[in-house]
């Protein structure tokens, strides 16, 4: 059976239903859309059933012929890297979905629109973690900044036009770098046993150490963008201020794991010995993401922007985990980033409904909610505590384990980062104090709670943070096997405990 | 290898579950929700004493027992399971956090009886069991780390339980990230402790202790006492407990003086294979419990505020107790027993406290308080047992406790003996000043309260639990020292030691102590029973007074050093990240349009230099692909 076609084709089938609606009945392109991604969640589970989780070859392949002149393959296959990241991203567009019900209204264009844009980009979101032919690859990782671009140039607020150039823009360059690498590779690949874009076929080339290193550069700066690396970050806060906070949640939350994805499936399988020679470098970037981020963060009076900068920050450690080359910072990265989308989600999502309500997006217009939205600054606060990490909520293992991980080989990066924990409390603690506590600051008097919808919109967010947080051990034994492959592809083994020579 | 319980876990499911109810439920549960969650903390009490009384009918190399969950995190070696272990350590610790806690939630009942939000604070306090109960039953130091972090989040639920006030909410933010930073310390632990034993587990980490190097437990015993420094609010991070007195009243007594702050002892004694081993990180904990005891000690003569005062004697006397743990393998079981002494005297004075204000319309000043005694006399009553037991007079409880402490200070051997016996010595004297200072403020003297005041006696829901605590603050210590029944019980899990030469036979110790206390009192009553209280703090007094009133300046210090610094570096980047990184991302971007904009003259319509341009990107293309290929 064909799984991760059908997953990719029902948001499609979707898209065609919601066509044929008359643009005025919004309520039903609504539930259309909600039914689709419901479907497509349902799916996805099903198949997940069917995953060998010790299995680290790749499972659910599919490939067909697309460009034979070309070598080109629609090619398909998933380990368990990919599985994780497509169950969170099919969690996480039904709970966008309903969670901004009313988010398209205000929009450029109608809302028929917006929901063709996101069940499109739920597609490629499928299709850019199951792809294993690196032109298809590159393919839906440039064409999935189409809907992204008209998802907050024309449903955003502010200077959305001009954030979602900038992000355009930022994103197309890093596309070209990448761009530039496959074509070398091609070539490359046409003198060693005939031309291919397969990622397998491609992983065993035979490369001098400068061309190695100049197209891992090609790759990791694509990604660096995508995953916000210091210092390619500042596109991001723009664009998450513009943004509805629908569309940060897919691009925070999904999107942008594109780009730790590729460090791991393209850097680490194309260019291993690049990828040694880079690592100190990008651990030093990491850890520099960790901190600035999470300054940056304590310095924002915007909530948007507060919650972009936390998740530099999280990125900052998902990128230290993958660059540690242990078996506990690899699953741990991983791990992470399947939990950062829920943390970030949560917040998203309830910040967008507090600036939704209040019409302002600064901290300080906000005050008291406590009292007067308990649930919604109840909610808030549980999300925040996800943020920072705290032990029993999902982000919690995962941060731990990157940066238990990341010690065994680097102590002075890992203790450097572990800083990052104190400053995490701040960036939490203090708009949380500005906000939800204190007394009532004029204006904010008669905001409305949560109401059903949003409820139950955000309850498998949280229902995920918490249980994960206890019992992370069905995602584990799924990453497990896939990242202690790709370390020991790499030829690492974890440090031996060393008794510190006695 | 260790027996199995089935049942542990029921100590900390019964509080949890509690909390969850009552937080899910909401507003539903605000008419039976108090009454729930003190049945379910005194259930676990309960279920604290049946695993006593089964402790007790096994001989005593077989009392610990284990409970494995289920398994937490698997990776790589990285193995930690949801495993819990109970020992004779850590059912004293049951008993007094389900013990003490259950008198709280009852006393509570009525003290929160008229705010709109009680049922909350209720499952504010059953969290907060629940996280203590999983602290000192984890099985591993990540186990206890999430009960740790766990009661972190309840102190910062409870501090800022009246966080409309902004002043409440600045006091909460500041212990949880003061607590944070000790927990860093706790996280470094847990990682040099994996790198260098490949294990995280207490009986594993035991176990490689003799195969490990000094250095490494050196590092691992410091960074624990980091870890108990911000937990137990001792030097320097003590900054956070004075103003965790925002608090409603019972949440100070039972976290911020019987159990929380008392997580950094137990985290010493539990590792006390670490510091048996690594004499640096053992004088480190000398050190530190020494200078807070004194610096508790000190803040608390001039504190007006009567919780205040009893916060820092607390942060005080949890130094004695940190002291004495850094004084093992010898020393763990006496920092235990005044442990447990002092979870009986101060929660049972920081509730009479509560009672005073709930006499007196929540004030806290003791300059407007004055001959309560007769207004609140069983208050009176079960403070003044409490005054008697922290003063260490025979026979209450801190007799024994803090004469085993102080004795073991002088007897630690050399100069180091000399200087920590004089320590503890002259903080007891100081703590029978300030201590008689509350006493003589609030309870003789004449009136000097608000025109609103009228005092009169808590009803008995709120003096009941002072009462059995005041009865555990005149018996505990006799009890536990008794046929040093609490130190043959924790025996087995400390190392034997060689008796230690006496410089000082008890007796003399005892003296001693007696004639600083009575020092320290008959000060006490020179300086205030005999002239008239001011109602106002006076002003000019001398700096040291002034000092003290400022907790000796540890905010000021915090605050140039760290907070303002940091403001500032956070400007700067903020700055910097506007108009630098992303400055340079939009001069690029202005670049290239004023690049295309000259470009557009190229577009002049000629084929010839089309074909022109075409060829030269070729040719530049092959050169590219070209070298890249080489």
């Amino acid at each position: 059976m064909m799984w991760l076609t059908l997953l990719m084709a029902i948001p499609i089938i979707g898209t065609g239903v919601i066509a044929i609606l008359p643009k005025k009945n919004e309520q039903a392109v609504k539930q259309i859309a909600l039914t689709t991604t419901l479907i497509v969640l349902a799916t996805t589970l099903a198949m997940a059933t069917r995953f060998q989780r010790d299995n680290v070859e790749l499972q659910f392949t599919e490939k067909y012929s697309w460009i034979p002149s070309f070598g080109i393959n629609y090619a398909l296959g998933i380990d368990g890297l990919s599985l994780v990241l497509i169950v969170m991203s099919t969690i996480l567009v039904p709970v966008v979905v309903l969670a901004g019900w009313n988010e398209p209204q205000g929009g450029r264009w109608s809302v028929k629109n917006y929901y063709v844009l996101i069940l499109v980009l739920e597609t490629m979101m499928i299709g850019v973690f199951a792809a294993t032919d690196l032109f298809l690859f590159y393919v839906i990782f440039e064409a999935m900044l189409i809907p992204v671009y008209f998802l907050i140039g024309g449903y955003g607020t502010g200077e959305r036009s001009g954030a979602a150039v900038k992000f355009l823009i930022y994103s197309l360059f890093g596309g070209l770098l990448m761009l530039a690498a496959i074509i070398a590779l091609y070539v490359i690949s046409s003198s060693q046993g005939g031309a291919t874009f397969d990622l397998a076929a491609l992983s065993g080339l035979q490369m001098s150490s400068t061309t190695q290193n100049l197209l891992f550069l090609g790759f990791f700066i694509a990604f660096a963008i995508k995953a916000p690396l210091w210092p390619l970050h500042t596109w991001l806060p723009d664009a998450a201020d513009s943004a509805t906070p629908g569309t940060s949640v897919l691009l925070l939350g999904v999107l942008d794991k594109v780009g730790t994805f590729g460090m791991i499936r393209y850097c680490l399988t194309l260019f291993p010995e690049a990828s040694k020679t880079f690592t100190p470098v990008i651990l030093v970037l990491a850890v520099i993401s960790i901190l600035y981020g999470a300054i940056l963060a304590i310095g924002q009076r915007d909530l948007k922007r507060l919650i972009a900068f936390t998740s530099i920050s999280h990125f900052g450690f998902i990128t230290m985990g993958i660059f540690a080359m242990t078996s506990q910072g690899h699953s741990g990265a991983t791990l992470y980033m399947f939990n950062h989308g829920f943390s970030t989600a949560a917040l998203f999502l309830i910040g967008g409904w507090m600036i939704s309500r209040r019409g302002s997006s600064t901290i300080a217009d906000f005050g008291g909610l406590q009292r007067i939205t308990p649930v919604m600054a109840w909610m808030f606060f549980l999300a925040g505590m996800s943020s920072l990490a705290l032990p029993g909520l999902s982000s919690f293992v995962s941060e731990f384990l990157v940066l238990v991980g990341t010690f065994t080989r680097y102590p002075v990066h890992a203790v450097i980062a572990t800083f990052g924990i104190v400053l995490a409390a701040l960036y939490i603690l203090i708009p949380v104090q500005k906000a939800l506590h204190g007394p009532t600051t004029p204006g904010n008097e008669n905001l409305s709670d949560l109401n059903l919808r949003e409820k139950i919109a955000i309850a498998p967010v949280m229902a995920i943070i918490v249980v994960l947080g206890f019992y992370p051990s069905p995602l584990l034994n799924v990453i497990n096997p896939a990242a202690s492959h790709v370390i020991a592809q790499l030829g690492f083994s974890d440090p031996a405990p060393s008794n510190g020579g006695k | 290898m260790m027996m199995n319980s089935t049942s542990i876990v029921y100590l900390i499911a019964l509080p949890l579950a509690g909390a969850v109810i009552l937080l899910l439920a909401g507003r539903r549960s605000d008419k039976w929700g108090h009454l729930l969650a003190t049945a379910l903390c005194a259930s676990s009490f309960f279920v604290g004493l049946y695993q006593l009384s089964l402790m007790f009918n096994r001989p005593s190399q077989e009392r610990p027992v284990s409970q494995k969950l289920f398994e937490w995190i698997s990776v790589g070696t990285f193995k930690i399971d949801a495993g819990l272990l109970l020992d004779q350590l850590s059912i004293c610790f049951v008993l007094l956090i389900t013990g003490v806690g259950t008198l709280i939630h009852i006393y509570s009942i009525s003290y929160m009886a008229h705010d709109p939000h009680r049922r909350r604070f209720f499952a504010f306090l059953n969290l907060f069991i629940a996280a203590m109960l999983l602290l000192v039953l984890g099985d591993s130091y990540l186990n206890l780390y999430v009960g740790w972090e766990g009661v972190g989040l309840a102190s910062y639920l409870l501090i800022g339980f009246w966080n409309e006030k902004p002043a409440y909410a600045t006091a909460s933010k500041k212990a949880f990230v003061m607590n944070r930073i000790g927990d860093m310390g706790l996280s470094f632990a847990i990682m040099i402790a994996f790198a260098t034993m490949g294990t995280v587990s207490f009986i594993g980490v035991q176990a490689a202790v003799e195969q490990t190097s000094t250095p490494v437990l050196t590092g691992i015993g410091i960074m624990l006492l980091v870890a108990a420094i911000g937990k137990s609010a001792q030097f320097p991070l003590q900054a956070w407990l004075g103003d965790a007195m925002a608090g409603p009243t019972p949440v100070s007594a039972l976290i911020h003086a019987a159990t929380m702050v008392t997580a950094g002892v137990y985290l010493i004694t539990r590792s006390n294979f670490i510091f048996d081993a690594a004499p640096t990180a053992q004088l480190l904990v000398v050190i530190v419990g020494a200078i807070t005891l004194m610096f508790g000690a000190l803040i608390g003569t001039a504190k007006d505020d009567i919780k205040k005062a009893l916060a820092a004697s607390t942060m005080s006397q949890i130094g004695y107790m940190i002291l004495c743990a850094g004084l093992g393998p010898v020393g763990y079981a006496f920092a235990i027993m005044h442990l447990l002494t002092h979870g009986f005297f101060k929660a049972g004075m920081f509730l009479g406290a509560g009672s005073v204000m709930h006499g007196m319309n929540d004030e806290v000043n003791m300059r407007k308080y004055g001959a309560l005694r007769k207004a609140m006399p069983i208050t009176f009553v079960t403070f003044g047992l409490g005054y008697l037991a922290i003063l260490g007079i025979p026979p209450f409880a801190g007799f024994y406790s803090k004469d085993m402490i102080i004795e073991t200070a002088f007897n630690a051997g050399g100069s180091k003996g000399i200087i920590l016996g004089i320590v503890t010595l002259l903080g007891a004297g100081i703590t029978a000043f300030y201590m008689t200072r509350v006493m003589i403020l609030t309870f003789t003297g004449t009136p000097r309260w608000d025109e609103k005041a009228q005092p009169h006696e808590s009803p008995w829901l709120m003096w009941l639990p002072m009462a059995v605590l005041a009865i555990g603050s005149a018996t505990s210590g006799y009890l536990l020292s008794s046929n040093d029944s609490l130190v043959k019980w924790l025996s087995p899990l400390f190392e034997s030691h060689e008796e230690h030469h006496e410089l000082l036979p008890p007796i003399i110790v005892s003296a001693l102590a007696l004639v600083m206390v009575a020092i320290g009192v008959a000060i006490a009553f020179l300086k205030y029973s005999r002239r008239e209280i001011d109602a106002v703090a006076p002003k000019n007094v001398s700096i040291f007074t002034r000092i003290a009133r400022e907790d000796l300046m540890q905010d000021r210090l915090n605050e140039a050093v760290f907070m303002r610094p940091g403001q500032e570096l956070t400007k700067t980047l903020v700055k910097t990240d506007a108009v630098i990184i992303d400055g340079a991302v939009r001069a690029v971007g202005r670049l290239t349009i004023a690049t295309g904009l000259s470009l557009r003259r190229v577009q002049n319509g000629f084929v010839r230099s089309y074909a022109a341009f075409i060829l030269m990107g070729a040719l530049a293309m092959i050169v590219a692909i070209w070298v890249v290929v080489q």
